[in-house]
């Protein structure tokens, strides 16, 4: 075989190369070349080595960050998982009914995402908020403005009302794509309905599970416009999560040496969990040990 | 074990069912034996399907009623008939062990755990799968998932009958012959009364003690291999079983003998009195090729030939129409013309399909023709 043929392949890759390389890794380069130096501004530079990855891993501000991530991402995945699964059961699987209750769970996906917080915004306030005002006038005193708690718990119904239909998609697909055959046997063999969940269909999601796992974690722990519209991190820190600690960080203070070494160990713990997830995940049911 | 009477059963997709079209399964009145192998043979389509869901309570029939042992379960669930089904797709519980996956229908039934190991192993040794007992019932292959299904209708003790719904179509065609050749041994083993669907004739054929052909939501006959292939009742059991399938000549029958184009075969002493337009049946087996010119032969041209190994199928030009004929590998094939002969107690007469039975005059057949 000539050599040069063998290599020919390498051509075709170029395109994509070049796409994904400036689309991609070139900003990233530029990101790692921030996070060596310091800037005063253009032309004054620096070298500071790997002091900002220093600063970072010890900045107390961001560990506190990081864990009310780690937080918010565990109970998105608590919560919406089981309920999108939930809801899934329950849609009807034929007929007029499953194209409306489709087209119903997917409204909020198709809302522009700092809507969604505005619409939150206004939901929730006290004085004049259909559920803010509701609760308070039932003598309980809730603001997601001056109370940490209030926040969190908006946030939270926020991010479930918002993300969970994706989950109920995801469920739906793959529960319709479960043969007919399977519930019939199931059902010849006496099967209760929470032996024909749990040995037929939750076997049968796996594949899509782990994509909705993913991407809730993914897409939660990235999670920006949402808490920055409704709560602006607060109030005081209390709903400051990674991104918007990064976003005070770069364009409040425009510390850009800090904050791209910021990005790079975020980019590298999501990239961490994603993995340490698809890893766990697959092998999650077929029998093997993890 | 039970006797499968089905009464005036007729089923309809459709809500207000008004002409006989309108019905996947039009109304027939049967009665299974218990203990029997039936096949219901059928091309897609046909409502065997249909009929075989109806057994087994999937589908609750449209009119009629379904019989265990005289006993009327029509209304009852699958769970609650006592019946076993294995389907097309082998269905098995992927994150199971094959001893869990046999042990289901059980442990559904709250059978005790001492009684389930000793029921499991029986059946498991009978199919053949007690080396994989332990494993992933996910990781093995096609037929072995089939065997599973079977097993978890057979490890119930009191199964009324076992419904197969082409169970061998994912089976690779060598392992295709052994599996069937265990269903057999554990039909003679255990004289469960098995209910086999299939659009295969040679797999029907080879199963079953009684045939049930089908097409387009009738029952045309019941009978064995041997019924259907020397007396088909219809014209489309004819044409179905077989390879290839019986050849039809439209005719004018007169004082027994039967006109074909500018040909006259005699048909037989039973049909002096039968007269008018019919159409004559005739197996490609039974009819008989020769270079020589005999009694009562008919000049044929011969147009194609084809060599099957173990058969020889030659295509004739009989009286304007195509006939085929079956010959034994070794028969020499005459050249261009034969003489062909049509051995009478071969023939059979058909009239709108039905066949002309012993010389009486034919009768609509009231149950099939709704």
């Amino acid at each position: 075989m000539n050599k040069w043929e063998d290599n020919k392949a390498w051509f075709m890759v170029i395109p994509v190369f070049l796409v994904v390389a400036a689309s991609a890794i070139i900003p990233l380069m530029t990101v790692v070349n921030y996070s060596l130096q310091d800037i005063f501004g253009p032309g004054q530079r620096v070298f500071v080595g790997l002091e900002w990855y220093k600063d970072a891993l010890t900045d107390s501000r961001l560990h506190d960050a990081l864990s009310r991530q780690l937080l918010f991402s565990s109970l998105v995945l608590l919560i919406e998982i089981p309920l999108g699964i939930m809801i899934a059961l329950m849609m009807p699987k034929k007929g007029w009914g499953a194209s409306l209750s489709l087209v119903l769970v997917a409204l909020p996906l198709l809302i522009p995402w700092n809507v969604i917080g505005t619409i939150w915004i206004i939901f929730m306030r006290p004085d004049i908020g259909l559920l803010g005002a509701a609760i308070n006038n039932m003598g309980v005193p809730f603001d997601h403005t001056a109370s940490p708690f209030a926040a969190w718990v908006t946030v939270m119904m926020m991010e479930v009302w918002h993300w969970t239909p994706l989950v109920v998609l995801l469920a739906y697909a793959g529960l319709q794509a479960i043969p007919e055959a399977f519930f019939q046997a199931a059902r010849i063999d006496g099967a209760s309905t929470w032996a024909i969940f749990r040995y037929i269909q939750l076997p049968k999601m796996r594949g899509v599970l782990t994509i909705a796992i993913l991407l809730r974690f993914m897409d939660s722990f990235l999670i920006y416009a949402e808490p920055f519209v409704l709560t602006g991190g607060g109030p005081g820190n209390s709903t400051t999560f990674l991104s918007i600690y990064l976003v005070k960080l770069a364009v409040g203070q425009f510390d850009l040496g800090p904050a791209a070494a910021f990005s790079i160990i975020y980019f590298l713990i999501v990239l961490l969990f994603c993995w340490l997830f698809y890893q766990v995940l697959l092998k999650v049911g077929t029998g093997e040990k993890s | 074990m039970a006797r499968i009477d089905l009464k005036n059963l007729a089923h309809s997709y459709h809500p207000n069912p008004t002409s006989a079209t309108d019905y996947a399964l039009r109304k027939m009145d049967h009665v299974w034996e218990d203990g029997n192998a039936y096949a219901l043979l059928g091309p897609s389509g046909c409502g065997k399907t249909t009929l075989l869901n109806i057994i087994s309570g999937l589908l609750k029939p449209s009119e009629g009623q379904v019989l265990f042992d005289g006993q009327d379960v029509t209304a009852l669930l699958p769970q609650e008939r006592n019946i076993a089904q294995v389907f097309q797709f082998p269905v098995i519980y992927d994150t199971m062990s094959v001893f869990d996956n046999l042990a289901f229908p059980l442990r559904n039934r709250k059978v005790a755990e001492a009684d389930i190991r000793v029921r499991v192993e029986e059946v498991a040794e009978m199919l053949e799968l007690q080396d994989v007992l332990q494993k992933r019932a996910a990781n093995l292959s096609a037929d072995a998932k089939q065997k599973i299904s079977l097993g978890r209708g057979l490890v119930r003790s009191d199964v009324a009958a076992i419904l197969f719904d082409e169970p061998l179509t994912v089976i690779d065609p060598h392992l295709k012959l052994l599996l069937r050749r265990k269903l057999k041994q554990i039909h003679a083993r255990f004289k469960l009364t098995m209910v086999y669907v299939t659009h295969d004739q040679l797999e029907a054929l080879t199963f079953a003690d009684q045939v049930v052909v089908m097409n387009e939501g009738r029952v045309l006959q019941i009978g064995t291999p041997q019924d259907l292939f020397e007396n088909p009742q219809h014209t489309f059991v004819g044409y179905f079983i077989g390879s290839p399938g019986m050849n039809f000549l439209p005719c004018q029958m007169n004082k027994g003998v039967a006109t074909v184009g500018d040909q006259q075969i005699p048909v037989g002493k039973d049909t002096e009195n039968l007269s008018g337009n019919f159409e004559l049946g005739i197996r490609p087996e039974f009819l008989q090729l020769h270079a020589e010119k005999s009694e009562g032969a008919h000049k044929v041209l011969i147009k194609e030939v084809e060599n099957l190994g173990n058969c020889q199928i030659v295509n004739v030009q009989f009286a304007e129409q195509s006939l085929k004929v079956k010959l034994s590998e070794d028969q020499e094939v005459p050249v261009e013309y034969g003489f062909l002969q049509f051995p009478a107690q071969w023939i059979r007469l058909y009239a709108d399909g039905d066949l002309v039975q012993n010389n009486q005059k034919l009768q609509p057949q009231p149950e099939l023709a709704q």
